[in-house]
């Protein structure tokens, strides 16, 4: 099992969200956050204040899996949030100690495979 | 001997008229900033100021253009087509009253100016969210010449559709109509936004929607109210007009929206307000209140069949500008040669009251109307993108036009911000972002 954690551009979002809709993952947590990668600063003026503003609107996915959706899930990622322009977020993959679904009490590989597939 | 009397009369200045037109003209130049308020709403947060300053560039540019050329192409003489050059830059525009009104030469001028500035603004919401800001600005200014000031001609400076007999109170032929079809077809040149029919593109804020909806219906009994030019009864029964008409809207449109969604819906509430206070426009001052209300209830029919319809066909005229203002404009023209009372307006009776030459003339303005405001502005489009794109490009559209033409945010958090001095040796004066 892993936690995959992908953060894109906010705009591609929805394109993650189809792309992994079609490889058949279905639980996911998503939110919006504020980061700083290898993109150029923007600056921004109010009246006589002048910024540099370093971070950029995100979002990021976290996605549990188990181990044979793991390739298809950061395929997805790549396919939905590729521009091919600095900026277009990273895909982290980390090992998941366990997993509880709450309404059942299942753990593990029961947990993170949605009812119904 | 009356003819003489009424000559003399007409020569001097009214002190309550003028005092009206004063208020009237600001009430109008309010209208533009309620309708970037509700088109700012209407959009994405990223593309918020983008979307207002569009009406803010229509204050500056079409003022500009109107008090140099486009009040002299529009209201001196009375060529068919367009005016003279008599007027150019306000040459001989002064304290004295306007021919045929009791107020000073210079109320009227700016009456009429803030009309053709609120028709520009109105033509961007069909181009919101990708238009590159400068070609806007160069749009507007040729726009405000070559489409508004000849329509007004046409409507109500003494071209061949006022002297031919067309009523248009308020101008629901160049303001209505003129910016309603200009704005299908500038949505047809510049081209829908890069995800438009894939994704959902929302309003960000209702609540500004509601709020802009409610300061145009305000500043809009200045534009009715005050287009009898005095607070004579014309000028009273369309101000009276502008409250009843837009309310009957509002009605049928939550029963519209109840049958088709079960819910009465906000946004739809405020484009009811807009399609009410357009379709008693141009007929405010010429149909008795009984009819201004079954011409409120009656508009909201088409309308709203064309926001239905419009979002199902790959035309993203995104705000709806055709429906709102073309289609409830175009309702409200062909209205008045049904439904003029001479018995109200002195002027003349529509068809239901025996004057069936009325009609004919209403649907010449209908007709034409729509037709040179969609082909001017459409070839207007097309010459300028020979010259240089008009639309900004996928990158600039993805991460937002208030950033890439303004580097504003509407909403900005100021976390990761840092402050950059621009002038060397000026460091110590600015080493807090808010000195608060």
């Amino acid at each position: 099992m892993k936690l995959v954690i992908g953060i894109v551009r906010p705009e591609r979002a929805n394109d993650v969200l189809e792309a992994l809709y079609r490889a058949d993952v279905r639980g996911l947590s998503l939110s919006r956050v504020q980061g700083h990668g290898g993109e150029l600063d923007r600056v921004e003026t109010y009246r006589g204040t002048t910024v540099k503003v370093g971070l950029s609107d995100k979002v990021r996915f976290e996605i549990a899996v188990s181990d044979p959706f793991v390739e298809p899930t950061i395929q997805a990622l790549c396919d939905g949030g590729r521009t091919g322009e600095v900026g277009d977020g990273k895909i982290f993959v980390v090992p998941l100690e366990r997993v509880v679904r709450i309404r059942t009490g299942e753990t593990d590989d029961l947990a993170v495979t949605p009812v119904g597939v | 001997m009356t003819n003489v009397l009424t000559l003399a009369q007409a020569a001097k200045v009214d002190t309550g008229d003028t005092a009206w037109m004063l208020s009237a003209t600001a009430l109008v130049l309010f209208m533009t900033i309620g309708l970037g308020l509700f088109y700012a709403g209407l959009v994405r947060g990223k593309n918020a100021l983008n979307t207002f300053m569009m009406c803010i560039a229509a204050l500056a540019v079409a003022t500009v253009t109107w008090a140099l050329v486009g009040y002299s192409l529009a209201f001196d003489g009375t060529g068919d087509l367009v005016g003279g050059f008599g007027h150019l830059a306000l040459q001989d525009v002064t304290f004295e009253p306007r021919e045929g009104t009791t107020i000073p030469h210079l109320v009227f001028m700016a009456f009429q100016a803030t009309f053709c500035i609120i028709t520009v603004a109105l033509i961007s919401g069909a181009v919101v969210e990708r238009m590159r800001f400068g070609a806007f600005l160069v749009f507007a200014g040729l726009w405000s010449v070559l489409v508004y000031a000849v329509l007004a001609h046409w409507a109500f400076g003494g071209g061949w559709l006022i002297e031919g007999g067309t009523l248009d109170f308020a101008g629901g032929v160049p303001v209505e109509m003129g910016s309603g079809f200009s704005a299908l077809a500038a949505a047809l040149v510049v081209g829908a936004r890069k995800d438009y029919g894939r994704l959902a593109l929302l309003p960000h804020n209702a609540v500004y929607v509601l709020l802009g909806a409610g300061v145009l219906w305000f500043g809009w009994f200045g534009f009715n109210g005050g287009s009898g030019f005095s607070t004579g009864d014309a000028g009273v029964l369309a101000f009276t007009n502008t409250l009843l008409c837009p309310a009957c809207t509002l009605v049928v449109w939550f029963a519209l929206d109840l049958i088709r969604g079960r819910r009465v819906t906000a946004v739809g509430a405020a484009t009811a307000i807009i399609v009410g206070c357009v379709g008693i426009t141009p007929a405010g001052g010429y149909v008795s209140p009984g009819w201004a209300m079954a011409l409120g209830a009656f508009v909201a029919l088409p309308a709203y069949a064309v926001i239905v319809w419009r979002p199902r066909t790959r035309v993203d005229e995104t705000l709806d500008v055709l429906a709102a203002h073309g289609i409830a404009g175009f309702t409200g023209i062909l209205f008045i040669g049904f439904f003029a009372q001479e018995s109200w307006n002195g002027v003349s009776d529509g068809l239901v009251y025996g004057n069936a030459a009325q009609l004919g003339d209403q649907a010449l303005a209908a007709l034409s109307a729509p037709i040179y405001a969609f082909v001017v502005t459409f070839l207007l489009l097309k010459a300028m993108m020979l010259v240089a794109p008009v639309r900004a490009t996928e990158r600039e559209e993805a991460l937002g036009l208030d950033v890439i033409y303004h580097g504003e945010e509407a909403y900005p958090t100021g976390e990761g911000a840092i402050l950059v001095t621009p002038e060397a040796g000026r460091e110590e004066e600015r080493l807090v972002a808010n000195p608060m």
